[in-house]
């Protein structure tokens, strides 16, 4: 048996472009193996024609299950049931929370090997081999299962999303029995936006604010760049100044927010957490300011500015402004 | 109610980032501290503790580790944790993070509690994934990445307490209400931890440290260390590497703009 699980996020109707990838990345490596590849999509909101989408990535079969939304020990509860009967050999998963918690949930309800953070996925003797980095970016582990079933869980963007094909997979209901435990959490409100709605995704030049901003006000020192810039740019944030109610969701870059390419990425105040490298590090230009010199960002910015983002930001903008009108 | 808080040991960041001028390599040995993420869990620990809505009855922190760990617990208990539990033994080295959890649920079977609190991540590796595999292990609800936890008091009395926690997904903010016992696994934007103060600092070695070995709390030997881990490190390989970039220490700041608008410049990116 050489078949692979794949779990499918969706959300309003939509999946997720991680998934997707996972879907594609699965069927690649199920095609290289000689066996198949399954997805799975658990929740109420989930129709017929939607699950039956993921047959254009390559799916050939896919499993809806009817139950709670956003929450992962359900869909623990669903795999777990789904291997037992089936025997898949591996369960793939594109990242993201949802991703990170059912894959670690099913490893230990299933005594399965996971590799999580994967960038890459080969197969080798028949068998996977994720590549999964360590240390920082520094090295890559490569992991093999000693398990009946193999889990990688895949880092954001890692998989990329095949051409679909218009060729629909057959849908099957499956009733799962949830666990008691799995169904006590209760979901209150899901997919709550704060803060405005911006458009960072089509801007050629953006300016991220990080933590080392130190405040919400200071926020308008990018603003006054990305205006210094000229049209075309706009400012980005890290996570952890939009789960501080500096900036909005919208305009939040890495592992559950945005990921973007813009010809200039400059970083204020961003240490570069690998949740946040993952969704800039294809940017053609990275420019940081941080006044820790072993922050992170240094070892993946084209440009590092050792310094006080307060004293440099003010003067960059005027000399920039200063440019445009002479 | 009583909060169990899982803490590790993890290279010290501030000393772990240098570059090996012989190498051009970074230098990751050094000194070892507390996972930064993990003092976040164990200020909400306390925020529950002072927060007054239900009475916590104890915070215990639990590390597995070696020897050295026990440190990391004095500063937990310098945080404001009570008492601790070390789970040390030889037999759990190499364990990956699947025989990792299954070894820290042992431990906290122990201790019944009715929280379990951690750091969604620590900073040498494992992300994210600890306390889901705790949670499967203890048949609890599990929720990781949460940013507000708020503890709202039982309806009645025998009633579990109920708490409610936020956290970022993939298309926004979720709020999820989970009847206890659970484990959560908290983010850093859930909380300031506070200092530990002198007198704190001193007491902690003071304060009750209980050490056990696998047998004393049933942990298979089968399940845990390099040959009971499912996940198998069958190599390394080097990382694409990017040319390294330019890096200005900023002592005069007109010099230093006027270098980068110079670079923009090259670029055409102005």
């Amino acid at each position: 048996m050489s078949d692979i699980l794949v779990y499918a996020l969706h959300y309003d109707g939509a999946f997720n472009r991680n998934s997707l990838g996972a879907v594609s990345e699965g069927a690649r490596l199920a095609q290289a193996l000689g066996g198949q590849a399954h997805a799975v999509v658990v929740g109420d909101s989930a129709t017929d024609e939607l699950c039956a989408q993921l047959g254009h990535y390559g799916a050939a079969r896919v499993y809806r299950v009817p139950g709670p939304e956003g929450l992962a020990q359900p869909v623990v509860d669903a795999m777990a049931q789904l291997v037992s009967a089936h025997g898949f050999a591996y369960a793939l998963f594109g990242g993201g929370l949802l991703g990170f918690e059912i894959g670690a949930g099913l490893a230990a309800r299933l005594g399965a090997g996971v590799a999580m953070e994967v960038t890459a996925v080969t197969v080798k003797d028949g068998r996977l081999v994720a590549e999964r980095p360590i240390l920082g970016d520094s090295a890559i582990s490569l992991v093999t299962f000693a398990s009946e079933l193999g889990i990688v869980i895949g880092r954001l963007n890692a998989f990329e999303i095949a051409a679909p094909d218009g060729q629909d997979a057959p849908v099957e209901e499956v009733t799962v029995a949830f666990s008691e435990f799995s169904t006590r959490a209760r979901m209150v409100r899901r997919g709550e936006q704060r803060g405005e709605d911006v458009d960072i995704e089509s801007a050629d030049v953006l300016i991220a604010g990080g933590r080392g901003l130190g405040k919400a006000e200071s926020f308008e020192l990018c603003t006054a760049l990305a205006n210094a810039f000229g049209p075309g740019s706009a400012v980005a944030a890290t996570r952890a100044a939009v789960d501080a109610g500096w900036y909005p969701y919208a305009a939040q870059i890495g592992q559950t927010g945005k990921t973007v390419s813009p010809k200039l990425y400059l970083a204020a105040g961003i240490s570069g957490a690998i949740q946040h490298k993952v969704g800039m590090q294809a940017s053609e230009n990275i420019v940081a300011i941080n006044k820790d010199a072993n922050a992170p960002i240094f070892e993946f910015a084209d440009l590092g500015i050792v310094g006080d983002l307060n004293k440099i930001l003010p003067k960059l903008t005027a000399a920039l402004q200063a440019r445009r009108e002479g | 109610m009583k909060i169990c808080v899982l803490v590790k040991a993890v290279p010290d960041v501030s000393v772990r980032k240098r570059i090996d001028p012989g190498t051009g390599r970074l230098d990751r040995s050094g000194e070892r501290t507390l996972n930064p993420y993990d003092t976040h869990a164990i200020e909400a620990a306390m925020a529950i503790r002072e927060g007054g809505v239900v009475e916590v009855s104890e915070v215990v922190a639990v590390t597995m580790g070696p020897e050295g760990a026990v440190r990391e617990l004095h500063k937990a208990v310098s945080l404001g944790v009570d008492r601790s539990l070390h789970l040390c033994d030889a037999g759990l080295a190499g364990s990956d993070v699947a025989a990792t959890g299954y070894a820290l649920a042992q431990a906290l079977r122990r201790e019944q509690p009715d929280l379990v609190l951690l750091g969604q991540q620590s900073d040498d590796g494992e992300c994210y994934t600890v306390g889901a595999i705790v949670a499967d292990h203890l048949a609890m609800p599990s929720l990781t990445q949460v940013v507000k936890l708020d503890v709202a008091a039982p309806a009645s009395s025998g009633e579990p307490a109920v708490i409610r926690c936020e956290r970022q997904a993939e298309y926004g903010y979720d709020t999820v209400e989970v009847a206890l016992p659970a484990v959560v696994s908290v983010g850093d934007a859930i909380n300031e931890p506070r200092y530990p103060s002198l007198k704190a600092i001193m007491g902690a070695k003071k304060k009750p440290l209980e050490t056990f070995a696998m047998s004393d709390l049933g942990i298979d030997p089968s399940r845990v260390g390099a040959d009971g881990s499912a996940a198998r490190w069958t190599g390394s390989m080097e990382p694409p590497r990017k040319a390294a970039g330019t890096i200005i220490e900023d002592e005069d700041t007109d010099a230093t703009v006027a270098a980068i608008v110079a670079w923009l410049d090259e670029r055409k990116l102005i």
